[in-house]
């Protein structure tokens, strides 16, 4: 019948409700997406029966773990729902060896036994000689692993992983994410992650969810999300302009006021997405095949890596904020500072709209 | 710590002098705590303390206090610990009342404490009627009843130190700790226990410290019977009376035992914070 992770949860927090609807395919890695106290911890929670659920069901395989109207509730220690924390809870008292071991022990493994499969599992996840190693002598990278291998030691159903890279630093990161990725993709099970970093979620994960408030605003596959975000937020996420409108043919009649040129023909509510390198700044009026001409000023300006992002307040198509990347020179030469009269171009070729 | 103490000296240095006002009654308050023992080391026999120390009398109330007090600090292991796992991780009605009766032995006077026990287990009491009329077991003058008498009074020590450590501890380990299969049992033995180890450790010294001074409850309940009874802190006043010696003998034993205890436990008081 059903594979995979089914699960319909509704949850009451003092501030908000999480409502989410969830189905992840055996070996599918969903990405819960979203700013902090969106819910997305609260659902992990949820799934492994860390907080109950007010109303709906979860399953997993052929196995009911909570269901509201049936009155079930599996008790978490019988989920078989491994879970690594944010800060990997790796128990201080036990050598890496004896952490991995520790869910081994409990379902009955000699101690043997389960020090030797613990062994194998630090083997797979590179950490072969540090057996003996306390918690606190690991680094976060080596911490984050042993936990990943407790955790699959144990053989779990169900694979939740609390933003599991954010007590990395910056350089740690990027390499434990390509490893985790790997030994994800190693794992029968579903996989749900949690996480507040758009790039987690692109390089970890087949699906994304992306929650505001308690509410999925977005479902999609990596690549969708990015490029056609639907709120503000997945916009800001990834880097690309967003405008609201009513389209008919090949005009979006901006929410604001002004009009929108595209190639994509969309009838109906409509969103509009363009990447901020593709915005030109002009001094005066231009002439051109820019299809889309707008008028504001600048707001601010931001130094990026090796350009200017520049936010223009267009005033001719309703109040609404455009983001343009600019090389330093041309924020030289077109006397570029909060303020200053700028004309904004964008090709209707380099614009993309989708239904809203 | 040893960063805490650079830091008083140098707001020491910073400041004046502290008034003599306060510093006249501190050197004095401390003067009070010390004198006495350092007379207790003067005037000790030190000469004879081989021999006195040898003693029949001596021996047979320096063992019947070390195995009262090590039974005393067993039970209130087994029982105490469950109990302070009870305050620290669990919630339920009249929980600051139950925190409340726990302390009570503190502040009560240990012979009070003796007349209690006598009345809920001596042979006409409220249990002890029928502990005497169904099994014949009569616990008062018994070193049965030098064990309750200690018990009773260690045990808020116990209590007290093992729930400071409990929720010194992250419950959410005990949580990672659930996800991995382990149920409430399980974690308590193989997770909260072990990390509140050095907590429930000071807590047992403590407790058998305490036990090992008791006098007022044990002596009410359990009277003085040579090598019955009769424990230290019995024996040193007994033989105030008679051999003064003697007594300054076992009062420094016991001191010894006291130090001992503090130095067991200095990273967690003489530090002035507990962690």
């Amino acid at each position: 019948m059903s594979e995979g992770l089914q699960a319909r949860l509704r949850v009451r927090r003092t501030d908000f409700e999480l409502v989410l609807g969830l189905q992840v395919a055996p070996g599918e890695v969903v990405a819960l997406l979203g700013p902090n106290g969106a819910g997305k911890s609260t659902a992990l929670q949820a799934l492994a029966g860390l907080v109950p659920l007010a109303d709906g069901s979860v399953q997993v395989g052929q196995r009911c773990l909570e269901d509201t109207a049936q009155r079930v509730r599996v008790p978490v220690e019988h989920r078989r729902v491994g879970m690594v924390f944010q800060d990997y809870l790796l128990f201080p008292h036990l050598s890496a060896l004896d952490n991995v071991a520790f869910g081994l022990r409990i379902a009955g493994a000699s101690r043997r036994a389960a020090r030797a499969s613990a062994h194998t599992w630090l083997e797979q996840v590179g950490l072969a000689g540090l057996e003996r190693s306390r918690p606190a002598q690991l680094s976060g990278g080596q911490a984050q692993r042993v936990a990943l291998a407790r955790v699959l030691a144990v053989d779990p159903d169900l694979l939740l992983l609390d933003e599991p890279l954010a007590a990395l630093d910056a350089g740690t990161r990027l390499q434990v994410r390509s490893e985790l990725h790997r030994h994800l993709g190693g794992y029968p099970g579903s996989t749900v992650l949690v996480t507040h970093d758009p790039l987690d979620a692109m390089v970890l994960a087949d699906r994304i969810v992306v929650m505001e408030r308690g509410r999925v605003v977005q479902v999609g596959a990596p690549a969708q999300v990015a490029r056609a975000p639907r709120t503000d937020y997945v916009a800001r996420l990834v880097g690309l302009n967003l405008l609201r409108g009513h389209s008919s043919g090949h005009q979006v009649a901006l929410d604001g006021g002004g009009t929108c040129t595209t190639v994509d023909r969309v009838d109906g509510p409509a969103l509009v997405s363009f990447r901020p390198a593709a915005v030109s700044l002009h001094r005066g009026r231009p002439e051109g095949s820019a299809r889309n001409v707008w008028q504001g000023s600048v707001a601010g300006l931001e130094q990026h890596a090796d350009t200017v992002r520049v936010q223009v307040e267009v005033t001719s198509a309703g109040p609404l904020l455009v983001l343009a990347d600019v090389t330093a020179d041309a924020v030289a030469d077109l006397g570029l500072r909060p303020g200053a009269p700028v004309w904004v171009t964008v090709k209707a070729t380099e614009v993309s709209c989708y239904r809203a | 710590m040893r960063a805490s103490a650079s830091a008083d000296q140098r707001t020491g240095a910073a400041r004046s002098r502290p008034p003599a006002a306060l510093l006249l009654p501190a050197v004095l308050a401390l003067g009070f705590l010390v004198l006495p023992l350092a007379g207790l080391a003067l005037r000790a026999p030190w000469r004879q303390l081989p021999e006195l120390l040898t003693r029949p009398a001596v021996l047979e109330a320096l063992r019947l206090s070390l195995v009262a007090g090590l039974l005393a600090t067993g039970i209130c292991l087994v029982v105490g610990v469950p109990l302070a796992w009870l305050l620290a991780r669990t919630d339920f009605r009249g929980k600051r009342v139950v925190r409340a009766l726990v302390t009570v032995p503190l502040v009560l006077p240990p012979v009070v404490g003796g007349v209690a026990l006598l009345m809920l287990l001596g042979r006409r009491g409220v249990i002890g009627q029928y502990l005497d009329a169904w099994f014949g077991i009569t616990l008062p003058f018994t070193t049965a009843a030098v064990v309750l008498a200690e018990a009773f009074v260690a045990m808020p020590f116990l209590v007290i130190a093992v729930e400071g450590a409990l929720r010194a501890t992250d419950p959410r380990f005990e949580t990672a700790a659930a996800t991995l299969g382990a149920s409430r049992w399980v974690v308590f033995w193989r997770v909260t226990l072990p990390m509140a180890a050095p907590g429930v450790a000071a807590g047992a010294v403590l407790c058998f410290a305490r036990a090992l001074g008791e006098f007022g409850a044990t002596i009410t309940f359990a009277g003085s019977f040579p090598g019955v009874t009769r424990t230290m802190p019995i024996e040193v006043y007994l033989q105030l009376q008679s051999d003064p010696s003697t007594a300054i003998v076992l009062s420094l034993v016991l001191l010894a035992v006291s130090v001992l205890v503090l130095a067991a436990l200095r990273d967690r008081w003489t530090g002035g914070a507990v962690s």
